[in-house]
């Protein structure tokens, strides 16, 4: 009977977790989304809580009432934390894949009956799968966050790659040898060590990963934790594992080909290609000079526009300017002119991230644009804000063969009849790449945090200065 | 025992709708998207549970008590923390 339950359970909440996928499609029907997919897992729950082999109840009710004790505030960070957040719940995914798998592998070293070649294969690979995402993704949070500790610059050093390769490629051959002979006399001790060479890899592989490179970093991670979810269900023979882990693995993939795609980059690429020290200062012929702008002369400038088209980046983030934009965002619908947002898909540190920013600042989701949508529609704009993005808009993608950038699609801000980039200092920047369109004839530059001078721009607004 | 043909069967399927479905999700919305794949592939939570709550040695149980609390932490914040961003998507 209980059996029967289960199976049913595992087929409503599979049912469940696809409609709740589905209703993701459209802002308007996103929260059935979180109903859905509470409803499932707490189905899910119930249904392997009731059957008969659980007997320890007491310590299930006391990891679960911890859960809740550490998951709720961790749902209150600041939208902008939004990435570490993320970076750091794929950690924990993978380190309950991976202890899982380890726990099993004990238990059946006393029953050896349960080890086929299937098994074993599926137990290793959400063994190794779980724990180079536990710790990759700990060093992701911990970059994004900007641990003292975890260099924040990408590292590198001759050989890496081999190194790398050279420390998965003994965990792989260690865990087929554990396939062949799960039983061995020497299998207990190396499947610690399988494990080691996991979470070694893991911190070996985001090492040399910067913080352009960040967004596809974490749908990949994302989709590490979903198959390390799928081994697991392989390794316990259950379906609802296997079906809730591969939607899981099937969004990181698209998410990742998508945030490749937006840089014109390959998944090898980014994970080996160590994006952030490659980049150096193009030097282009004759040197030009910024030209620099007034408060009052950028208010000057929007407030003659009809249609001003927005470019957020990372900056908007770091310098918490969403709510200023806000302001500056209704001063300007309030005299007619037309605003408009343009984002591209790798702005900021994770696939849409300044979506969520500029919803937090009651942004109306309509006035949020992609990328291939509004270029058409860069001509005809007169005045372009660029806040805190630099890679996104540099024109030097189109031509500059040897540029790093080079291929990669960009909002064409260089293409509007005015450009107000907002820039955090003179310097050429955290990835060294010059950026022409600040020295273009039609550039104007703010220079300072992204919130102040936003704000300066609505004081000039609201401070009665015009009417 | 389930057949591992027909487990391997269902991923591959699961995978194809996962695609499909995934695939039309708003762009607006991939943040929100992330966290909640995140509470759902925290769906570890099921094995978990066998681990902590069935007749095991006490080692074996502790593996599994963290990773309950490690998949539990995922559930409750992927889900809050989704709601709470969806609720801030407005049209006007």
């Amino acid at each position: 009977m209980t059996h029967a339950i289960g199976q049913f359970a595992a087929i409503a909440a599979t049912a469940l977790f696809i409609l709740a996928l589905y209703w993701m499609n459209d802002p308007k029907t996103a929260r059935h989304a979180v109903v859905a997919g509470v409803s499932a897992m707490s189905i899910a729950i119930l249904a392997t809580w009731i059957q008969p082999e659980i007997v320890h109840h007491a310590w299930i009710l006391l990891a679960i009432a911890a859960g809740f004790l550490v998951g709720v505030p961790l749902s209150r960070v600041p939208l902008t934390a939004v990435p570490q957040r993320t970076a750091l719940s794929h950690a924990f995914g993978g380190l309950a894949a991976g202890l899982v798998g380890t726990a099993e592998y004990y238990l059946w070293l006393g029953e050896p009956e349960h080890f086929t070649t299937f098994r074993m294969g599926a137990l290793v690979v959400e063994v190794i799968l779980g724990f180079l995402t536990f710790t990759g993704s700990l060093m992701a949070a911990g970059k994004l966050q900007e641990v003292r500790w975890i260099p924040q610059r990408p590292v590198t050093y001759p050989g890496q790659n081999v190194v790398n390769l050279g420390v998965l490629g003994a965990a792989v051959v260690l865990g087929v040898l554990l396939v062949l002979r799960p039983t061995a006399a020497w299998a207990p001790t190396a499947f610690p060590v399988v494990i080691g060479l996991a979470l070694l890899f893991g911190v070996l592989l985001i090492i040399p990963i910067g913080g352009a490179d960040m967004p596809t970093v974490i749908s990949i991670l994302n989709s590490y934790a979903g198959l390390a979810a799928v081994a697991m269900g392989f390794v316990l023979d259950n379906m609802l594992l296997v079906t809730a882990g591969a939607l899981d693995g099937s969004s990181g993939l698209i998410l990742s080909i998508i945030m490749c795609r937006a840089m014109n980059r390959s998944f090898t690429n980014v994970l080996f290609g160590a994006f952030g020290t490659v980049k150096k200062a193009l030097v282009t012929g004759e040197q030009k000079e910024w030209k620099q702008e007034s408060s009052e002369g950028a208010a000057q400038l929007l407030e003659q526009a009809r249609l001003v088209v927005v470019i957020p980046g990372y900056g908007m983030a770091v310098a918490q300017a969403q709510h200023k934009v806000r302001e500056l965002y209704d001063q300007l619908t309030k005299r007619g002119i037309a605003v408009k947002f343009a984002i591209h898909p790798v702005a900021g540190r994770m696939p849409g991230h300044m979506n969520v920013l500029l919803a937090e600042a009651d942004i109306p989701y309509s006035a949020l644009v992609e990328m291939d949508d509004i270029n058409p529609e860069m001509p005809q704009c007169d005045v372009a804000v660029v806040i805190g993005a630099n890679d996104v808009v540099n024109p030097a993608a189109r031509y500059a063969k040897d540029s790093p950038i080079y291929g990669m699609p960009i909002i064409d801000a260089d293409k509007a009849r005015t450009v107000l980039a907002i820039k955090r200092s003179k310097n050429p920047g955290f990835a060294g790449i010059d950026n022409e369109l600040y020295v273009q004839d039609n550039t104007w530059m703010l220079f300072g945090d992204a919130k102040t001078v936003i704000g300066d721009l609505v004081k000039q607004f609201a401070g009665g200065g015009f009417h | 025992m389930t057949d591992y043909w027909s487990m391997l069967f269902v991923f591959v399927l699961a995978t194809f709708i996962g695609l499909g479905v995934i695939r039309r999700v708003s762009r607006l919305l991939y943040t929100p998207l992330m966290s909640l794949t995140n509470a759902i592939s925290a769906i570890a939570v099921v094995g978990s549970l066998v681990v902590t709550g069935a007749d095991y040695p006490k080692a074996i149980r502790i593996l599994g008590a963290v990773a309950l609390f490690a998949s539990m932490t995922n559930i409750v914040s992927g889900f809050l923390i989704t709601d709470r961003m969806l609720k801030m998507f407005k049209k006007k």
